[in-house]
């Protein structure tokens, strides 16, 4: 029992970094219809960014408002310079989103250095609690909760606030709401922007996690992150959820019980939910 | 009456496709002007390029004195032009009040008293306010969609067919909404079904292979027979 609790809560914060990658990424798959393979880029821009702000301020808060503010920032200029000139074209998408992925990489090493960075667990998250046979590491705990709060405040905006609305009715036509004298493009600008500090947000809680952080971090969670959106639903900001945590889960159960399969398993959970629902777990499309 | 939205010469390219090559009308102020032809004429790719939705390559769109014809949608929306599609286009996972408000573009006493005429207009939609959009039927969604376009106080309206694929217990309902909307706004309508069109609209336009091929009065296209025989496939 005490086994599967752990498991259970390592999956969990597992699935909640994911699901804060997965959730600005569904939003911009969503709505905007545009495959961004740039977004795990700003994720590593967080865990950098988060880093150095925790480095010279000495606050784990403004380090991650630091990583946000950065992600924000890298968002607004992405969507200006990359992705306006691409919208509706998928092809052009990935090649010019994919090649900025690498600039991003790349810029990280001029910025940092080419070599890792250790990342710390700030003092008030560090060691665990031990309920019995169950030990509970503080920071995991942490990730969880601020993974549910994410949740929460961006279930309120969507279903809501006006802003919520409009991206909600962008996700199923886009033309209609325009017709309806909303500016959708500005809409866009809005939600890639909040995508994109969602992504610094997971990159910065995934820095002290992992321990240390490194350039190419970005594409190996932005798949996982692609992974969860298609098992999720495309623009489904529950299912984004819902799928991060059976990935998480099932990443944890697995690599105790089936180590070998471990790393498969994420595509083995795809292909089945692919073959019996292949709109995903929820569709945001009316 | 003065005339509120001019259409000039204008050409329309959809990709490679020429569609719109050369279609001119006017609407006047407080009139129901009807876009009449056959299937593949043009008249729903005149109201998408009115709305800038399908953008004009060439030609002229005035609308209120000022040309809109190089605006983007959502500025000619707010300018006062509202729409109904051919599909409706019903945000089918919104309620129907979620469709009304997202809408509403400045809520205040005006705009709710404006809503409270449109349920007034449409009682059903009162009935199924918290419904889901996409379980609506084919009558209530037009419903839906008109009280949408409705709910902004709009100087002209663009409506699409909105007898299509309805029963006729059902046109008729929706007949008599838009008599009730004609006394405020400014439409025009594209609508295949002629008895309909006759009884509401004051004028016509007819479109024949992207081009405007007559206009006038509506009740001399009544009696004219070889032009609705020509065109219409009527008579």
């Amino acid at each position: 029992m005490e086994l599967l609790i752990n498991l259970l809560i390592n999956g969990l914060a597992t699935g909640m970094l994911i699901f804060l990658l997965a959730a600005g990424l569904t939003l911009i798959f969503g709505l905007m219809d545009v495959l961004n393979f740039a977004h795990g880029g700003l994720f590593a821009w967080g865990a950098f960014s988060g880093v150095w702000f925790y480095g010279v301020t000495n606050s784990f808060t403004l380090a991650i408002l630091g990583a946000i503010l950065t992600g924000v920032i890298l968002g607004f200029i992405t969507e200006k310079l990359i992705i306006t000139p691409v919208y509706g074209n998928h092809v052009q998408q990935i090649l010019i989103t994919l090649g900025f992925m690498i600039v991003l990489s790349e810029m990280l090493k001029v910025v940092f250095g080419p070599n890792q960075l250790a990342a710390k667990t700030p003092p008030l998250l560090s060691g665990s609690w031990e309920i019995g046979d169950v030990i509970i590491i503080k920071y995991r705990l942490f990730i969880i909760i601020i993974g549910f709060i994410v949740f929460g405040v961006f279930q309120f905006i969507l279903k809501r606030t006006k802003i919520g609305l409009v991206v909600r009715a962008g996700v199923m036509n886009k033309e209609m709401v325009q017709a309806l004298g909303i500016n959708i493009k500005q809409v866009f600008l809005y939600v890639f922007m909040a995508g994109a500090g969602l992504a610094a947000l997971s990159g910065v809680l995934m820095a002290p996690y992992s321990g240390v952080i490194y350039a190419e971090m970005g594409m190996e969670f932005a798949i996982l992150a692609f992974i969860v959106v298609v098992i999720g639903g495309m623009g489904s900001f529950p299912g984004s959820l819902l799928a991060a945590i059976l990935v998480g889960l099932a990443g944890s159960f697995m690599a105790y019980y089936v180590p070998a399969l471990s790393l498969a398993v994420n595509m083995m959970l795809m292909a089945i939910v692919l073959i019996f629902r292949p709109q995903g777990l929820f569709t945001a499309k009316g | 009456m003065s005339i509120l939205l001019k259409v000039e010469n204008v050409h329309t390219h959809i990709g490679q496709y020429h569609i719109l090559q050369g279609v001119s009308f006017e609407a006047k102020a407080g009139e129901v002007s009807v876009l009449l032809g056959r299937n593949g004429a043009g008249k729903t790719t005149s109201l998408k390029t009115i709305m800038g939705l399908t953008p004009a390559t060439s030609g002229q769109i005035t609308f209120d004195d000022k040309s809109i014809v190089k605006n983007p949608t959502y500025q000619i929306a707010k300018d006062g032009i509202g729409y109904v599609p051919e599909d409706q286009g019903i945000f089918g996972a919104l309620t129907v009040e979620e469709n009304i408000k997202v809408a509403i573009r400045k809520e205040d006493e005006v705009s709710l008293a404006r809503q409270e005429y449109v349920l007034e207009l449409f009682p059903d939609l009162k009935k199924y306010w918290k419904k889901d959009g996409g379980h609506l039927s084919g009558g209530q969604k037009q419903m839906l969609s008109m009280a949408r376009a409705f709910v902004n106080e709009s100087k002209l309206l663009l409506i699409d067919e909105p007898s299509k694929g309805l029963a006729p217990v059902v046109i008729e309902k929706v007949m008599e909404a838009i008599n009730e909307m004609k006394k405020q706004t400014t439409i025009i309508l594209v609508e295949q079904n002629f008895m309909m069109a006759s009884k509401i609209g004051d004028t016509y336009t007819l479109i024949d292979d992207g081009e405007t091929v007559q206009s006038g009065l509506m009740k001399e296209l009544i009696e004219n027979e070889e032009l609705k025989r020509k065109y219409l496939g009527i008579g």
